[in-house]
C-alpha cells in the first residue's frame, strides 16, 4: 500500500538515484585509485597502535625545520604568485574576447609540456652560463654571474613559473563575476580609478583570491620536481624528504607518518585561508 | 544645473552610435530622452556621465565644459539599469560613498545618509546588504546614493525595467515627487514611451543616433514632427496620400478635406481614440465602411481592428462604460469615422 504521498517521494528518490548513477563510475575510480591506497599509506604510520613514527617526526629536529622551510617556501611562492597574478587576471578580465582568448592561450601554454621538461629548461636558463646570466653580462648589467641555480631564487623561480597560471586563472573568473557598472559607478559617485578599484573591485574579487592562494600554497607545500632540480640538494622541501624515506631507507612507516603530518598541516592551511578571506569580505562590507 | 549637449558624434569602428545631437536641459527640468533599443541614447547618457568621450562635440554642465573631465569631477549622481550598488557594502555604506569620496567629516555624512534614506522612505535599513533588499527597495538605495551629494544633475538609465508594472508605476511618481522638490536637473533615459509620458516636463525621441523632436510630452504626442515619432509614441494609424486641390484621398474614405496646407505627398496621422464608430460615425466629416477583424478589451476602453472596404487596417479605440453594450462583434461590419482636425499632417520629403 502506498500512499500518493509516498510514491511522490520515492519518484524524487529515483531521480536523485539516477544523477548518483552518471557519477559512479568517476566515483568508484576515485575510491579504487586515490582515496584506497592514501588510506592504505597513513594506516602505515601507525602500523601496530604505536605513535612511535610520528614521535620520531616530532622530536627530531631536522624534520620539523624543513617543514617549516616548505611551509616559508610555499608561503613566498603564493605571494609572488598572487603580485604577480592579479594584474594579469585584472587585463584579461577588461581584455574583451580576442585579448582574452590569446591572454589565456598564452597562459595555458605552459600546460602542453610537462613540469619536468620546464625544470630542465630553467636549468638551461638559470645556469652560472645560463641565458639569463649571459644576456646579463652582455648588457653590462653585472660583473660576475648571479648565483640563480642551487638555491632558493632558482626554486622559487621554477615554482612561480609552473603554479602562476593556478593562481591567475580563479582570480580571473572571480573578477569576471564582477560587474563593471560596480566600478564605473563608483567613479561616477566620485572615486578616483584607484579608490574605486580598492573600495570595490578588489573586495569583490577576494573569492578569487583565496581560491588562487590556497591552490598555490597547497601545491607548493608538496612540490617535489621542481626545488629536487633547481634546489640542487641545498633547498629542501618535504616531500624530497618523504621521497627519501620511502627510496633510500625503505621506511615506509616513516614515510606514511610525514605524509600524514603534511596532509594534516595543508588541510589546516587550507581552513585557515578560507577563514581569513571570509572574515576580510565581512570587514570590507 | 543646466546641461547642454552640442553636436555630439560617437562612432564605434564603422558604426555611428551618435550622429550629431544637440540638446539642452534646463535648470530643474525633468528631460526624457525615448527610443528603441540601438537608438544611442545608452550612448548619449554615457557621454554626459563621461564614461564615453565623444568623437566630436562638447559637454555643457552649468556652462563648463566637461567634454574630456573624468567622471568624478562631473557632479554627476546616475542610477545604473541595474542599479550597481555594492554588494559588499551595507546600505549606509553604499549611500555613504559619494559623501565618502568628498572627503565630508563623519558626522555630517552619518547626518546625510540617514536623510537621504529618509527621502527615499528607507530609515531604518541602513544596516541591511542590498541582496536582502527588493528590486524596488534596491532601486530606491540606488537613487539615494545618487542624490546624496547633492549633485547638479541627475542620469537615470531605465531604472524602472526590471520592476513589475505596478512597483514601476508608484516609484515613477515616487521619482518625479522627488526629482519636483529637489528641483535637480534630470536626463532620464527610457525606452518605455508611457513612462516617457508620465514623468516628463519635455521629451526628446531619438533613433539611429539622432534626435528626432524635442517638447512637452502632450505636444510631441499630438504633433509627432516624423513618422517615427508618429509610431513610436502611443498606438496610431499612419497613412499614406498625396495632398491635392486642399484634400487627401485615402482607401476606404471619402476625401479628408485640409485647407490652407501646400500641397504634396503627406503621412496622415490618426490617433485610435480618433476615430468613431457605428451611430457615432454617421455625422463625421470623414467617412467609411470596415469590417471588425478583432476586438481587444482592456478594462476601461476596447480596442478594435477594422479592415476599411477597399482601404486600410485602422486601428480604433472606444472608452467603455459598464452600462454601455461593446461597440461591436469580430466580422461586423459598420460606419467608421472622423473628424479632419483630429488629423496630424506630416510631410513626407
Amino acid at each position: 500500500m502506498s500512499s500518493p504521498g509516498a510514491s511522490r517521494r520515492l519518484a524524487g528518490r529515483r531521480r536523485e538515484l539516477a544523477l548518483l548513477a552518471f557519477a559512479t563510475p568517476a566515483l568508484l575510480l576515485l575510491g579504487v585509485v586515490f582515496a584506497w591506497p592514501v588510506l592504505r599509506l597513513l594506516s602505515l604510520s601507525v602500523e601496530g597502535g604505536s605513535l612511535e613514527h610520528f614521535e620520531k617526526a616530532a622530536l627530531d629536529g631536522l624534520y620539523v625545520s624543513v617543514l617549516g622551510d616548505s611551509l616559508k617556501i610555499a608561503a613566498a611562492v603564493t605571494a609572488i604568485c598572487l603580485v604577480l597574478a592579479y594584474p594579469v587576471a585584472f587585463w584579461l578580465s577588461r581584455a574583451g574576447r580576442i585579448g582574452a582568448a590569446l591572454g589565456l592561450f598564452a597562459l595555458l601554454l605552459p600546460f602542453w609540456t610537462s613540469v619536468l621538461v620546464r625544470t630542465y629548461a630553467w636549468l638551461v636558463l638559470l645556469g652560472r652560463n645560463g641565458v639569463v646570466n649571459r644576456a646579463l653580462r652582455d648588457w653590462g648589467l653585472i660583473e660576475a654571474p648571479l648565483p640563480l641555480l642551487h638555491n632558493m631564487a632558482g626554486v622559487l623561480i621554477g615554482m612561480v613559473q609552473v603554479l602562476l597560471p593556478y593562481m591567475v586563472l580563479p582570480i580571473y573568473a572571480a573578477l569576471l563575476r564582477v560587474d563593471p557598472d560596480l566600478s564605473r559607478a563608483a567613479e561616477g559617485l566620485g572615486a578616483p580609478p584607484w579608490r574605486a578599484f580598492l573600495r570595490v573591485t578588489f573586495p569583490l574579487s577576494l573569492t578569487g583570491v583565496s581560491a588562487g592562494c590556497a591552490l598555490v600554497f597547497v601545491l607548493s607545500l608538496g612540490f617535489f620536481i621542481t626545488p629536487a632540480l633547481l634546489g640542487g640538494g641545498r633547498v629542501v622541501m618535504i616531500s624530497m624528504l618523504i621521497e627519501q624515506q620511502v627510496r633510500e631507507f625503505l621506511d615506509w612507516p616513516f614515510a606514511a607518518a610525514l605524509s600524514a603530518v603534511l596532509l594534516l598541516v595543508t588541510l589546516a592551511i587550507y581552513g585557515l585561508i578560507g577563514r581569513i578571506t571570509r572574515g576580510g569580505r565581512l570587514e570590507a562590507a | 544645473m543646466e546641461l547642454s549637449v552640442q553636436g555630439i558624434v560617437r562612432r564605434f569602428g564603422n558604426v555611428t552610435a551618435l550622429g550629431g545631437v544637440d540638446l539642452d536641459v534646463a535648470e530643474g527640468e525633468f528631460l526624457t530622452i525615448l527610443g528603441p533599443s540601438g537608438s544611442g541614447k545608452t550612448t548619449l547618457l554615457k557621454t554626459v556621465a563621461g564614461f564615453e568621450i565623444p568623437d566630436e562635440g562638447a559637454v555643457f554642465l552649468g556652462g563648463e565644459d566637461v567634454t574630456l573631465a573624468p567622471p568624478r569631477k562631473r557632479d554627476v549622481g546616475m542610477v545604473f539599469q541595474n542599479y550597481a550598488l555594492f554588494p559588499h557594502m551595507t546600505v549606509a555604506r553604499n549611500v555613504a560613498f559619494p559623501l565618502e569620496m568628498r572627503g565630508v567629516r563623519r558626522e555630517e555624512i552619518r547626518r546625510r545618509v540617514e536623510e537621504a534614506l529618509r527621502l527615499v522612505e528607507l530609515q531604518g535599513f541602513g544596516e541591511r546588504l542590498p541582496r536582502q533588499l527588493s528590486g524596488g527597495q534596491q532601486q530606491r538605495v540606488a537613487l539615494a546614493r545618487a542624490v546624496v551629494f547633492g549633485p547638479g544633475l541627475l542620469l537615470l538609465d531605465e531604472p524602472f525595467g526590471a520592476l513589475d508594472r505596478k512597483l514601476r508605476e508608484g516609484l515613477q511618481l515616487e521619482v518625479r515627487r522627488l526629482q519636483r522638490r529637489l528641483r535637480l536637473t534630470t536626463l532620464f533615459i527610457t525606452h518605455d514611451q508611457e513612462e516617457a509620458l508620465i514623468m516628463s516636463d519635455r521629451i526628446a525621441v531619438m533613433d539611429r543616433g539622432r534626435i528626432e523632436q524635442v517638447g512637452p510630452p502632450a505636444e510631441v504626442y499630438a504633433r509627432p514632427a516624423t513618422r517615427f515619432v508618429a509610431d513610436f509614441l502611443g498606438e496610431s494609424n499612419l497613412l499614406d496620400g498625396v495632398l491635392a486641390d486642399g484634400a487627401v484621398r485615402i482607401g476606404g474614405f471619402t476625401p479628408v478635406p485640409l485647407p490652407g496646407l501646400p500641397p504634396g505627398p503627406v503621412t496622415l496621422l490618426l490617433r485610435p481614440e480618433a476615430l468613431r464608430l457605428a451611430e457615432a460615425a454617421e455625422a463625421a466629416p470623414c467617412r467609411g465602411r470596415g469590417r471588425v477583424i478583432e476586438t481587444v478589451f482592456l478594462g476601461l476602453s476596447v480596442k478594435l481592428r477594422v479592415q476599411m472596404e477597399d482601404g486600410p487596417e485602422m486601428l480604433a479605440r472606444v472608452p467603455l462604460r459598464p452600462s454601455l453594450p461593446p461597440p461591436a462583434q469580430d466580422g461586423e461590419w459598420l460606419a467608421v469615422g472622423f473628424a479632419p482636425e483630429d488629423v496630424h499632417v506630416i510631410p513626407r520629403g
